[in-house]
């Protein structure tokens, strides 16, 4: 064997180590038990609460919660504005990625706090400091309030992080003598981009993508404020379920629940199908 | 090359201005509305009783979710990393769906499993004393639970670099399970371990959805930080809504400086990746495609 | 001449990477650019093959002046440290890659990379991956993908700088092979003096961004420009104040004129070669003398005897030392 660069020893590191891995011990087979009772308790239970709720009802009365007018309206709006901030987020999330690995200027580290903002303020603070800049009074004279746009701009201000934060550490390790070499065998910026440098960002691109869509059709905080909640216009899927909730409603409220945890368990197949296959490579 | 140049600073331009009017100038206009009134007034705003309460109920809850998730989150890293049993890889995945999980969805779930008049348990607990939702107990689990994966995400990936044989080192030296744990993994895993859980803060401290349902909203009573945001914005207390809008934001902005802080930057990771060797070559890793 | 270099500098900030560099790389011949870690030698390559942009001068290729010409316009073939491995192409496609930018017909290209692969032995791995290669393997992939564009030069940078000790001796044996098999003209990149003298036609020492000599192994070994290259070429020793090889040293048991007398404080012997310490009589570090095994037991030499040394002539148009002592 020859010795490997560093990169490659990370990648077949966890491979490797994945083998010390060992059988159950007593200790640790009553600690997994304790960890799966606690795991139970707080996400299992009541999920399946959800779903269980929802298939007591029955199909028909999913099937007619889901095409209630108001409720799909709802549904349709949530997809398409996530459809659409998602398509955003790509183009975005990718530029933004490019500019914190390859680009040098002042004030970069201020940058990667920026993006993780969206992260970790608290979703009815993020919808009202947008309305404040883009709500009725705007320094800038935008009041969007209570609109579509104000829909797609809240999605997008909670899930500009995910495309940048998968896609840096796949750009980071990979190495620019690679678009070089494609430079040095006639390939033109636009084919090395192509090439070589959409492929090696493919799988990232998609797992933040899934993220962001996934998160944007379950949002609901950041519209509470901005977006009017306005039936058959601006309100989404969430507050559909809110609304249910409020009224009482639990069967309906299960039946739109369990379609955005379908969406979510999608989302996170979807995933563990991409990471696979890009370690495998 | 002046392609690469033009390419690289119309780039950075459209990058900085995007996040600009996206994040920059949206949050800083809270602070300029939070004091728009004088900071009389913002601290009259956050001393008033009942946002006063509020925030004690949100930093409560906070905690007790915190240091939950923690315990929580070490043991089943390392039983995710250091062991093989089955339905490994299906734990690994649903640890991360709460992540993916409506806040209202979470909320709605946590009253059909544990709601009072018609929930799964609710009825049977409440007959023994315990009150969950419409209380503490359920806005902390709510809070729980969409905090849930913050942790393990942070320390799975650490635990897996170091492998086992620091652990095998200290065992073959006499070390029983318990030291092995207390003076080995955790000083190993230790920064990992900070940055999950100042994640699992910021995320804490500003639940809304699964909180708003679960904790009835009673003013004085469940009403958390976010919720009083919430009303007085409504209440078109505008001021006193961007008072608390400030702290919340403010802890969230502290929050991811003291992580960015404690995290190697990532230009450290890129030279220990081997991308080049001679100093000479450095500069020219900037060049874009 | 094959590639032209006049007057080309390269500063980054402060640091000043090449000054007024004037070189001419012969065709056909396999030249090396030799010299200690960030002396400026990459810079060059890079500067040859259009990765990077000189301050000033011009790079002249085949005639073509190449000095404002993009990467991709060269024809340059080019080989990295770390491989540069397209990874989500498999061995074949990323041999490939050049011809189908050049647009040639699927048969051409699938042939081209056939008898490539064959060049380089690994027809068996055409449809792996890179990372499912070792080392070595991916720096023959990423040889066969830059020769497959039929380059007007080949240039390496620290080729074999990433591979352990042995597969590293393989590799250079063979480029050696397949230059006299190809020879296209190559330029290629190293901070190991040994794989230089082993294998360039011609040697080029660079340091501190400058050229400190050009010339032939033999040349550069026997006739050093410069104490740094003598140093940087070999081992040295300071005899009477002046750099000297252990082994042009002469050793005699009795006095003789201009030798510099001391005792021999440390005797090693490895193999057919002894390496002798000499403290001189008059003080300051030991010399170090490299001779044979036979001449030392001639000599009557062990630790604790009196010798005088001084320099011998060197054997002119002899290679031999090179060999021994590499």
């Amino acid at each position: 064997m020859t010795s490997p660069t560093l990169t490659q020893v990370r990648r077949r590191g966890p491979r490797r180590r994945a083998r010390a891995a060992t059988a159950l011990t007593p200790a640790a087979g009553v600690g997994l038990g304790i960890a799966l009772i606690w795991f139970s308790i707080l996400v299992l239970l009541p999920l399946s609460a959800v779903v269980i709720t929802t298939t007591e009802g029955g199909w028909a009365t999913f099937w007619e919660t889901i095409r209630q007018p108001q409720t799909w309206a709802a549904i349709k709006l949530t997809v398409g504005e996530a459809v659409l901030v998602t398509l955003t987020n790509v183009v975005f999330g990718t530029m933004i990625a490019w500019v914190l690995v390859r680009d040098r200027f002042w004030g970069k580290r201020v940058l990667e706090v920026i993006i993780d903002i969206p992260f970790a303020l608290p979703t009815i603070v993020a919808g009202l400091v947008l309305l404040a800049l883009y709500g009725p009074n705007s320094p800038i004279g935008v009041d969007v309030a209570n609109t579509r746009i104000a829909v797609y701009l809240a999605l997008l201000f909670v899930t500009t992080p995910f495309v940048v934060r998968t896609v840096q550490p796949v750009l980071l390790e990979l190495d620019p003598e690679t678009e070089q070499a494609a430079q040095s065998l006639g390939a033109s910026r636009f084919t090395t981009f192509r090439r070589i440098l959409i492929p090696a960002l493919a799988p990232a691109i998609t797992a933040g993508a899934a993220l962001s869509f996934a998160r944007a059709i379950s949002e609901y905080g950041s519209l509470v404020l901005l977006s009017g909640n306005l039936p058959m216009r601006t309100e989404v899927t969430s507050v559909r379920i809110l609304t249910y909730i409020e009224n009482g409603n639990m069967a309906a409220a299960a039946s739109v629940a369990s379609l955005l945890l379908l969406v979510a368990l999608f989302a996170i197949v979807a995933l563990d199908v991409i990471s696979r296959r890009v370690a495998r490579r | 090359m002046n392609g690469n140049r033009l390419v690289r600073y119309s780039l950075r331009t459209i990058v900085l201005v995007y996040l600009g009017l996206l994040i920059v100038w949206p949050v800083s206009l809270v602070a300029k509305n939070a004091f728009s009134e004088g900071i009389g007034t913002f601290i009259d705003a956050l001393t008033e009783e009942t946002t006063a309460y509020a925030f004690q109920l949100t930093l409560i809850v906070a905690v007790w979710a915190v240091v939950i998730n923690t315990v929580f989150g070490i043991l089943i890293s390392i039983l995710l990393v250091r062991y093989t049993f089955p339905g490994r890889r299906a734990l690994s995945a649903f640890i991360d769906l709460p992540l993916s999980v409506s806040p209202v969805v979470v909320g709605l779930a946590l009253l059909l499993a544990y709601g009072g008049t018609n929930g799964w348990f609710g009825p049977a607990l409440e007959d023994s004393g315990i009150q969950v939702i419409y209380a503490t107990p359920g806005i902390i689990m709510a809070t729980a639970f969409v905090s849930l994966p913050l942790v393990i995400r942070e320390i799975v990936p650490v635990l897996t670099e170091i492998g086992t044989e620091q652990e095998q080192a200290a065992r073959s030296l006499g070390a029983n399970a318990w030291q092995t744990f207390r003076r080995i993994t955790i000083p190993a895993i230790r920064w990992a371990l900070v940055y999950g859980v100042v994640l699992s803060l910021a995320r804490s401290l500003g639940e809304f959805g699964a909180v708003k349902i679960v904790s009835g909203n009673i003013v004085g009573q469940t009403q958390t930080a976010t919720l009083v945001v919430e009303e007085k914005y409504q209440n078109f207390e505008q001021t006193a809504a961007y008072a608390s809008s400030f702290v919340l934001a403010a802890a969230a902005v502290l929050a991811l400086i003291v992580v960015t802080l404690l995290r190697p930057g990532h230009e450290e990771s890129a030279s220990t990746a081997g991308v080049t060797a001679a100093t000479t070559s450095v500069p020219t890793q900037k060049d874009p495609a | 001449m094959s590639i032209e270099i006049a007057g080309v500098s390269r500063r980054f900030g402060d640091f000043v990477a090449l000054e007024d560099i004037n070189l001419s790389v012969p065709t056909g011949q396999l030249t090396a650019l030799l010299g200690p870690s960030g002396g400026g030698k990459s810079t060059l390559l890079r500067i040859i093959a259009g990765l990077e942009n000189a301050d000033s001068g011009t790079v002249e290729i085949e005639g073509t002046d190449a000095t404002r010409l993009p990467a991709r316009k060269r024809n340059v073939g080019f080989v990295f440290q770390h491989y540069a491995a397209f990874k989500h192409m498999t061995v074949a496609r990323n041999v490939a890659f050049g011809l189908e930018i050049r647009k040639q017909s699927k048969k051409q290209v699938e042939e081209r990379v056939r008898e490539m692969l064959r060049l380089v032995h690994l027809e068996q791995f055409a449809d792996r991956y890179p990372a499912q290669l070792s080392g070595g393997q991916r720096q023959r992939m990423a040889l066969a993908r830059a020769l497959a564009i039929e380059p007007s030069v080949l240039l390496l940078d620290e080729p074999f700088g990433a591979l352990d000790a042995k597969v590293r001796k393989e590799l250079r044996d063979w480029l050696r092979r397949l230059h006299d098999d190809v020879h296209v003209t190559t330029v290629f990149v190293t901070h190991d003096q040994e794989e230089a003298l082993e294998v360039a036609d011609q040697i080029v020492v660079i340091n501190q961004g400058r050229i400190e000599q050009i010339g032939t192994p033999d040349e550069l070994y026997d006739q050093p420009a410069s104490d740094f290259v003598l140093s940087f070429l070999g081992p040295v020793t300071t005899l009477g104040g002046r750099l000297v090889r252990p082994h042009d040293i002469e050793v005699t048991t009795a006095p003789v004129p201009d030798a510099v007398p001391g005792t021999v404080t440390r005797w090693t012997r490895i193999g057919y070669e002894v390496r002798l310490e000499v403290t001189p009589v008059a003080g300051g570090e030991p010399i170090l003398v490299q001779l044979t095994r036979t001449e030392a037991l001639h000599r009557g030499l062990g630790e604790g005897i009196g010798v005088w040394l001084r320099e011998s002539s060197p054997v002119n148009g002899s290679a031999a030392p090179a060999a021994v002592l590499a």
